[in-house]
């Protein structure tokens, strides 16, 4: 609690908003600030090398903090900031693309993946079971077989 | 002259690759013991040969023969000596050299330690090694050439580029390569038994060691390159999801993967043409590793390799190597025959589990990774694949994962308890949750998934040492006895509970990291404070500073908690002269396993300085956990069992493992 209020009254003294990127861009709201950040980590600075706007120390990743930031301000939900930013400069801005018909397998293929990998599995397993059936074993082996499993 | 004996000496060396490649080969096809003995003299020479060559190249580097284009692009006379040799191979042409030199020392390797192998097996194997030498030795030669000439010799080079300018250089891509690289043998020996048509419980014991010095070194590797970046790039992250990343983490994923079946194939004979098709895929995703980073389809923090032109040719040898590979075992897979059989609940069901997971998050990060531009280059349509998304699916896919993974050594062979298992496990998943809790309460609460989080990571820990615990009865005979025990396990089970208990020292640094890093980004003018973590930071001023080959704006912080100092940190903005880049060099403090990290931002019209401050809680944790992996890797290389050319009759003396067998 101390800590919290040392900390309150430091951001008083010091005049300087804190958790932001640079510290003019900041809100002064923390929880405006805190969404804008989130924001900012899902989106690419497209001039850099894969990099999120919210690391990116670019000009133009800057500029698009301080969109972000704009649009919030004027009440805008996450989802209207990114459908701005995607009118703007296209899908390549997101860094965690959204679901569309072009990337239905790009989102589908961990769990289409695991459920062909589920299947071949119970697949070779009831194949080969099958085999080993087939193949011929005498009573006095089944009976041996037996006791050796059960050891 | 020096410089035209090291190609004349790689020439040399792609003639005594293309020898390896074809007479042992033939040897063994004709059942031709001279043809076969033949194949580890053509290694040791074609080693021997490269290590001239690559010798060549870095004295080249150490004198600064600028007259040598590779020096002259990637050199200076003024940079301390250990970046001279880093420097061979912080860029193109000379990583190639390194991925050549460390190709061929496998080679030699398998040549010298293979003494117990099936004498066709080993020529098959040194045949295909030559193969892959061969090939990327005449990359280098007709694309990559490292010894070109510059006439007149420039006076003064051109710079390391600055961000390589780190020890980091010195020690990430060698042990990178050396796990990349030690996949070829794993590679090389599938593609031999499915010449051979043959493949049984030894094939898997031959594999195993290179299989696990691969995995240990690249472990290290990844963790080393992390640090860096973590450190070097100045913005605090530790992995990026980058593309490069990516590329050398899906080796590793699939590297993991081969470890656990080729265990399952060891003992039990069962997932035999599984292993050897994981064998042939982990190779694989290290060519396609290095035709991303190397063939500049990719542009990231390592794009000093870019070049557009090069990517046709290892695009060739990637189709060639893996398409090939992949025919062959196609074609002889079908003659492969199964092994024994498991229940669902057993050990092998367990191992079955995480090489499942582990395929499809490998696929995962595949696809992740190659679908912009695969979706880029069918419709043009652009977009990113970046870490959110990575992120989410990688990190559901663990999941389930990591939950199993202390179940894993618990369950018997064949058919298991899987109450039993989870019986004993009580004690880890409540530990995990008390301990949980009270970082939570420390920390000052949180998210709520972090307390779910931190209680994975150290069930993770526990379990792996409640399987040592059981196995040497502690608790149940008399502790010297238990200790007794424990020292007489086979090495492979310590390196198991080595490996799974650094995964859950890696998992909390990540968890706790993430969820509790408190940041502050502030203008700062000397004397003005700024807290993170309970730390109060006070900016002491700037002083400029000159380096070697560079100059810097240095920062001098104080740090003190509550009211105690703790110790001085700097940070700097060097500029580096030949190249006029700047770069920032974080200055950082470590607490324990946690970190104070301060980096400088822009100087303000003002006189101020954009000053950002991160406390990251347990951070160490994610790379001492991946210390502990490679310890593991190391304790379960020593097994007697494994150590390459021991006898094989040696492997039913190790009693310990009946302990387990008893239910």
């Amino acid at each position: 609690m101390i800590r919290r209020l040392a900390f309150a009254l430091f951001l008083l003294l010091s005049a300087l908003p804190a958790h932001a990127v640079n510290p003019d861009e900041v809100l002064s709201d923390p929880k405006l600030e805190a969404r804008a950040r989130e924001i900012s980590s899902h989106l690419r600075c497209l001039v850099c090398q894969n990099q999120s706007i919210d690391d990116s120390n670019a000009e133009l990743a800057r500029d698009l903090r301080l969109l972000v930031r704009e649009r919030l301000k004027a009440g805008a939900t996450d989802q209207q900031v990114y459908d701005y930013l995607v009118s703007r400069y296209g899908e390549f801005v997101l860094l965690r693309p959204r679901l569309s018909e072009h990337t239905l397998l790009l989102w589908g293929a961990p769990a289409v993946l695991a459920i062909i990998g589920v299947m071949a599995l119970g697949f070779f397993a009831t194949s080969r079971n099958g085999r080993r059936k087939a193949a011929v074993l005498t009573d006095e082996e089944k009976a041996r077989l037996e006791a050796i499993l059960k050891e | 002259m020096i410089i035209e004996f090291g190609l004349y000496a790689l020439v040399l060396s792609l003639a005594t690759a293309i020898v390896l490649s074809v007479l042992p080969a033939v040897g063994a096809w004709r059942g031709d013991a001279n043809l076969m003995a033949v194949a580890p003299v053509a290694a040791l020479g074609q080693f021997v040969l490269v290590t001239i060559s690559f010798g060549v190249l870095m004295h080249a580097h150490l004198v600064s023969d600028f007259s040598v284009a590779n020096v002259w692009q990637n050199s200076h006379s003024l940079i301390p000596t250990l970046y001279k040799v880093s420097g061979v191979w912080g860029n193109h042409e000379g990583s190639m050299m390194l991925w050549l030199f460390i190709l061929s020392l496998f080679s030699a390797l398998v040549a010298l330690f293979g003494g117990n192998l099936p004498a066709s097996l080993k020529a098959n194997v040194l045949a295909v090694q030559g193969w892959i030498s061969a090939a990327f030795i005449l990359f280098i030669v007709l694309t990559s050439n490292p010894f070109l000439r510059i006439f007149p010799p420039p006076p003064e080079g051109r710079d390391l580029n600055p961000v390589l300018q780190d020890v980091g250089l010195a020690i990430h891509p060698p042990l990178l390569y050396l796990g990349y690289v030690g996949f070829s043998v794993c590679f090389s020996f599938a593609v031999a038994a499915l010449m051979e048509g043959r493949i049984d419980a030894a094939w898997a014991r031959w594999v195993r060691p290179w299989a696990l010095a691969a995995w240990t070194f690249l472990t290290a590797g990844i963790a080393m390159g992390s640090y860096w970046a973590y450190y070097e790039l100045g913005w605090g992250g530790w992995w990026f999801w980058d593309p490069v990343e990516n590329a050398s983490f899906m080796p590793w994923l699939a590297g993991t993967a081969l470890l656990h079946s080729a265990l399952v194939m060891e003992k039990r004979e069962a997932l035999k043409i599984w292993t050897v098709l994981l064998a042939i895929l982990t190779f694989s995703l290290s060519l396609l590793g290095t035709f991303l980073v190397r063939s500049g389809v990719l542009t990231s923090v390592h794009a000093f390799a870019s070049d557009p032109s090069r990517g046709v040719f290892i695009l060739a040898i990637l189709v060639i190597f893996i398409g090939g590979a992949l025919t062959l075992f196609a074609l002889r897979a079908g003659s492969l025959t199964a092994g024994g059989l498991f229940a669902p609940v057993s050990r092998e069901g367990a191992l079955v589990l995480n090489n499942l997971i582990l395929t499809v998050s490998t696929a995962t990060v595949l696809i992740g990774t190659l679908y912009p531009m695969a979706l880029e280059s069918l419709t043009g349509e652009k977009i990113s694949v970046g870490a959110p998304f990575f992120n989410l699916t990688f990190g559901l896919l663990m999941l389930p994962l990591l939950l199993a993974v202390p179940f894993g050594p618990l369950l018997a062979w064949k058919r298991a308890d899987l109450l039993g298992a989870a019986q004993r496990l009580f004690f880890a998943v409540a530990a995990g949750f008390v301990i949980a809790i009270a970082i939570w309460y420390f920390e000052n609460g949180g998210p709520v998934l972090a307390v779910l989080g931190i209680a994975l990571a150290f069930y993770l820990m526990v379990g792996a040492l409640t399987d040592l615990w059981f196995r040497g009865g502690f608790g149940k005979v008399p502790f010297s006895t238990a200790l007794r025990r424990l020292a007489g396990l086979p090495r492979s089970a310590i390196g198991t509970a080595f490996a799974h208990f650094g995964l859950g020292v890696s998992v909390l640094g990540i968890i706790a990291v993430s969820a509790f890093q408190t940041e502050n980004v502030v203008e700062m003018k000397p004397g003005q404070t700024v807290e993170a973590g309970g730390y109060v930071l006070k900016f002491e001023g700037m002083k400029r500073g000159q380096g070697p080959n560079f100059t810097e704006d240095r920062g001098t912080f104080s740090l003190t908690k509550a009211g105690v100092s703790v110790g001085q940190i700097s940070s700097s903005k060097r500029v580096y002269m030949a190249r006029q880049m700047p770069t920032t060099e974080a200055g950082i403090r470590t607490f324990g396993l946690s970190q104070f990290y301060v980096a400088l931002g822009d100087l303000m019209p003002d006189g101020g300085i954009v000053v950002r401050v991160w406390w990251k809680p347990f951070i160490i944790c994610i790379w001492f956990g991946a210390l502990i992996m490679m310890a593991g890797g190391f304790i379960s290389l020593s097994d007697r069992r494994l150590r390459v050319g021991a006898p094989a009759r040696r492997a039913k003396k190790v009693a310990a493992p009946a302990l387990e067998a008893a239910e």
